[in-house]
Order: C-alpha cells, then sequence, then structure tokens
C-alpha cells in the first residue's frame, strides 16, 4: 500500500516534469488561430486570462513546421552551422581526450596528481572565468570570429577526459598485464584492449560532450560577432502569439537531435554517470 | 627493469600530450597572461599592485554578484542533493516502472537552452501558466522574472534540469549498499527511518562529494537560462558573477575582468583542493 502511494508521487512528479517539453510539442501542433487565442495574454493587458495550453492540440496541423522547414532559410544556416561546429569539436574530444583519460588513468609520471587536479580545477571553471584568456590567445592566432574559435578551445574541454578517467581506471591490472605478455606494445594494448573496455565511458563522455556543444551560448556570442556564423542554439525568435507556432516548432526541431543522442546514449550514460559516482 | 620503468613514463607522458598542449595553449599560457594584467593597468600597462583586486572588492556590482551567487549555491545545492536523495530512495524500491521514471527524470537534461526559454516565459510570464494556477488559489498575477522571485526561478530552472542526473548518481551509491547489512537491520527490528540515518547516509559518504563536485560544475550553467531570458541586466536578485564578468567583458574592463577572473579561479581552486582528498583516495586502486 505504501509502496503505491509512493509509487504514484514519483508518476505525479515525472508528469509535473515532463510537463513542460509535453506543452511545448503540442504548442508546434496548433494552428495559429487556437495559439492566438491561448497566448492572447502574452501582449495584451488582459489581467483576468492566463496562458494556458492544453496538453493535445484540438485541430492538430503541421503548418508551424512547414514554415520552419521551408520559409525560414536563416534557420537551415543556424543548424548547420552547429553541425559544423558540434561535429569537429566532438572529434577533437575524441583524439585528444581518449589518450589523455588512458595515461592519466593508468601510467604513472611526474607531476600527474598536479597535472590531473589542474584538469578537474579547469573542467569546475565557467565559461566566465577563461573567457578573457581565450579571447588573448585566439586573437593572437588571428581566429575571432571564426568557428575555430569554438572548436578548439572546446575541443580540449577537460570534463570528458574526466569522465573517461573514470571507465579508464577501472579496467583491471590484470588484463593489460596479460596483453603485454602477449607481446602487445603500449599503443596495442590502448587500441585493443582500452578503447573496447572502456567504449562505453567513452560514448558516455560523447553524450554529454553533445549536450553541452549543442547548446553553447555564451562562447559564439562573445567569439562570433557575425551572426551568420551563429549556431542553432542562438535561434532565439520572439515569442507573441502571432509567431509562436513557429517559435514552438523551431525549438522542438532544435531539440531532436538532443533527444535522439541522448535515448541512443542513455545506457551508457547512466553506466557513466554511475561510474564518476561509485568506485570502489 | 629500470629502462622499462621509463620508458613507460615517457609513454604515460605521450599519450596525454596532445590533450595537454591544447590545454596548455588555449588556456594556461593565456591565464598566465591574465594574471599579469590584473595587477597592471588596463591602457598603459603599468605596474598598479592590488589597486585592481581593491577596486573589485570595493565594486558595488562585485558584492551584489558575488553574493548571489554564493547565495545562489548556498540554497540550490541542498534543495538539488536533498530532492534527489529523497527521490532515489524511493525510486530504489520501486521494481515497476523504475526505469521509465528515471527517463523521465532525466528528459529535462536534453533539453535545449533555447527551447527552456520559451517553456520559462509562457511558465513565469506575468499572465502565464503559474500566474494562473496560482490565480486559482486567489493570488494576483506575479511578474515573475522580475521581480524577486526572479532568483527562485533560477533555481528551480537548476533543480528541474539537474534533478535526474543526480538521481541516477545517488542511485548508483545506493545499489553499492551490500543488501545483507539491510538484511541484518531488519532483523534487529531497525525502522525504516533508523535504517536511512544509521546505514544508508553514512554509506554514501564518499559518493555525495563527487555528487557535491559534478552539481557544483553544473550549477554554473544556470547562467545560460538566466542570460537568454533576461539578457545583460536582468533583475538584481539574479545578477550572478557571470552577469557580471560579461557586462566588464564587453565594457573592456579588462583589469578588473582579469583580477576577478584570478579570484574566481583561486575559490573554485581551493574547493577542488579541499575535495581532492576524495577524489585522490578513489584513485588508489
Amino acid at each position: 500500500m505504501k509502496r503505491k502511494l509512493i509509487l504514484i508521487l514519483l508518476i505525479i512528479l515525472a508528469g509535473l516534469i515532463c510537463y513542460p517539453i509535453l506543452f511545448l510539442v503540442s504548442g508546434s501542433f496548433m494552428s495559429s488561430q487556437e495559439l492566438k487565442e491561448n497566448l492572447k495574454p502574452l501582449i495584451t493587458d488582459y489581467t483576468d486570462t492566463y496562458i494556458s495550453i492544453g496538453l493535445i492540440p484540438i485541430f492538430p496541423t503541421l503548418k508551424n513546421y512547414v514554415e520552419i522547414l521551408l520559409d525560414s532559410p536563416e534557420f537551415f544556416v543556424m543548424f548547420w552551422n552547429s553541425v559544423k561546429m558540434v561535429v569537429p569539436i566532438m572529434a577533437l574530444q575524441l583524439v585528444a581526450g581518449v589518450p589523455a583519460a588512458w595515461g592519466f588513468a593508468k601510467y604513472q609520471f611526474p607531476c600527474k596528481k598536479v597535472l590531473f587536479t589542474i584538469y578537474i580545477i579547469l573542467m569546475m571553471m565557467p565559461f566566465q572565468v577563461t573567457m578573457l584568456s581565450n579571447y588573448l590567445v585566439l586573437d593572437k592566432l588571428n581566429l575571432i570570429n571564426t568557428h575555430l574559435a569554438i572548436i578548439l578551445p572546446a575541443g580540449f574541454s577537460t570534463f570528458p577526459v574526466f569522465i573517461m578517467y573514470r571507465f579508464f581506471s577501472d579496467i583491471p591490472k590484470e588484463v593489460i598485464e596479460a596483453a603485454k605478455i602477449d607481446g602487445a606494445g603500449a599503443i596495442q594494448v590502448f587500441r585493443y584492449v582500452a578503447i573496447p573496455i572502456g567504449s562505453a565511458g567513452i560514448i558516455s563522455a560523447m553524450v554529454l560532450s553533445f549536450l553541452e556543444c549543442w547548446n553553447l551560448i555564451e562562447q559564439p556570442m562573445t567569439f562570433l560577432s557575425d551572426q551568420s556564423k551563429w549556431p542553432l542554439s542562438l535561434y532565439l525568435p520572439t515569442i507573441t502569439p502571432e509567431t509562436a507556432g513557429s517559435a514552438f516548432a523551431s525549438s522542438i526541431i532544435g531539440l531532436i537531435p538532443a533527444i535522439l543522442v541522448f535515448m541512443a546514449g542513455q545506457d551508457y550514460l547512466e553506466k557513466g554517470i554511475m561510474a564518476s559516482a561509485v568506485k570502489e | 627493469m629500470i629502462k622499462k620503468m621509463k620508458s613507460s613514463r615517457f609513454t604515460g607522458i605521450l599519450f596525454v600530450l596532445p590533450s595537454l598542449a591544447g590545454v596548455a595553449i588555449f588556456i594556461l599560457v593565456p591565464f598566465l597572461d591574465v594574471i599579469k594584467r590584473s595587477f597592471t593597468s588596463v591602457m598603459a600597462g603599468e605596474w598598479v599592485g592590488f589597486s585592481n583586486y581593491q577596486a573589485i572588492f570595493t565594486n558595488g556590482a562585485f558584492q551584489m554578484a558575488a553574493k548571489n551567487t554564493f547565495r545562489f549555491l548556498i540554497i540550490c545545492m541542498p534543495i538539488l542533493l536533498g530532492l534527489s536523495l529523497a527521490i532515489s530512495v524511493c525510486l530504489d524500491k520501486q521494481t515497476k516502472f523504475g526505469q521509465l521514471l528515471k527517463s523521465a527524470y532525466l528528459v529535462p537534461m536534453a533539453v535545449p537552452v533555447a527551447s527552456v526559454v520559451i517553456i520559462w516565459r509562457v511558465l513565469f510570464h506575468k499572465q502565464g501558466i503559474l500566474s494562473g494556477l496560482m490565480g486559482m488559489l486567489g493570488i494576483t498575477a506575479i511578474d515573475w522574472m522580475n521581480s524577486k522571485y526572479a532568483f527562485w526561478v533560477l533555481v528551480f530552472s537548476y533543480v528541474w534540469k539537474n534533478v535526474g542526473y543526480n538521481i541516477v548518481l545517488w542511485m548508483a551509491g545506493l545499489s553499492a549498499i551490500p543488501g545483507s547489512i539491510y538484511e541484518a537491520a531488519k532483523v534487529d527490528g531497525a525502522s525504516e527511518w533508523q535504517i536511512f540515518y544509521k546505514i544508508t547516509l553514512p554509506n554514501l559518504g564518499k559518493v555525495s562529494y563527487t555528487i557535491a563536485i559534478l552539481s557544483l560544475l553544473n550549477s554554473f550553467k544556470v547562467f545560460r537560462e538566466a542570460y537568454l531570458v533576461a539578457g545583460n541586466y536582468p533583475h538584481d536578485s539574479m545578477y550572478l558573477i557571470q552577469h557580471l564578468f560579461n557586462n566588464w567583458y564587453r565594457e573592456l574592463s579588462l583589469d578588473k575582468l582579469s583580477a576577478a577572473a584570478v579570484i574566481v579561479a583561486l575559490v573554485i581552486t581551493v574547493i577542488v583542493l579541499r575535495l581532492s582528498n576524495v577524489f585522490y583516495g578513489e584513485e588508489k586502486g
């Protein structure tokens, strides 16, 4: 009985947590007439009515999506800009981050502790703290207002190294020793032992990175003065009752890649989150 | 044998080197320049000692932003940690729907900031959904984002986004506690609260440090929502240290910006070092 009561509470809570996303989805399928009616209180001086968005549109329509996908070229440019930044960032995080995490996890070298502590500290720093440092070097390299100004600093983020480090340190010594006895060199151990066994960690780090990069706000705003280079995360249509439909639809389209990556990687992500918490 | 050890030391550095080079070029080395700038004047570049530091500590905006950021951390971290722990303890005992519920709690993590902003506008507008709910209780409409409640909107936003992530973290910690301890306690006739206080909590000690660090890391990210919803100068109650940095950057107050960056970096270093025994305690093994 008590367990059922708790279950009901948990389900209600899940509903509350998901409610904002549900009304966004529902709103994106509403006709402009329906949205205008629902969102009327946004602009006029009504004080007796409030915004209300039902969870099921009365007359569902795809018009908002058609509008965004066919009549808004700037939306595509921004979507493409996002892809052009996210893919290289993640590639760089793999190329630089995976070996680094492996090195920190399984090798001894001078200053290792100090270096790893620095990595953790850097991981904690909000962008604003390193903003000026970033600017100074990007300016010197003449990269301001290019996508590389976003890609390079983010590609060397230390957060994925931290996540993958946890996984790699879990690989038992015996496995590595066995590979070495079979004549595997350092590179081969890395290629044939570390990467396959640590793949859950690598994937979970990449899911977290994707969610992070897909949402870059401050970096492009600071380092890209040319708005035609901005990513989708900065596509912020104003919402008035007239434009709300396309605003909702565009935000759903922006949400889809994130949700897809999230669902595809959820098991790994959970393992990744867990591994960062529990270490025997 | 000694030769082998040396070569293995060398390989370790080689693995780390590409990443380290990038980190050094893009953050560490320029940060040294920032430290230097924090002791010089912005125009002439003359040595000015600690006067930039003096300037920021007597600066009203800095005091307000630091106070707000600190207040935000002090309030939202216990709420998030407590709430997610409570939920995960309940969820841990649910066999049915457990996985599904966990997924539902995790969804907000994937919602892009731009979508969050639209949601906030509709929820927290003066005539928005929240005001509507309050209206049913007979409370007059409040412009949530432009009042002292703005701060609480930020707290809510943070908890909403991170609760799922923390639930998964806590549940990982819970699953590591051996079931036999619980059985023994039950046999001894311990009540559920006693079990929670005497067994669950003490066994979560180590995990909770890591969760605290990750929650702190994520707490700095609420700035994105705050910024996109309310711009450079939001309501005073949610003016964070990040707003101030941003504004100094735009105004080219690089002397103050450098000094403040050094201060914040120092504060974070102190926090991380205080917790580092946890990180290193785990590393041995």
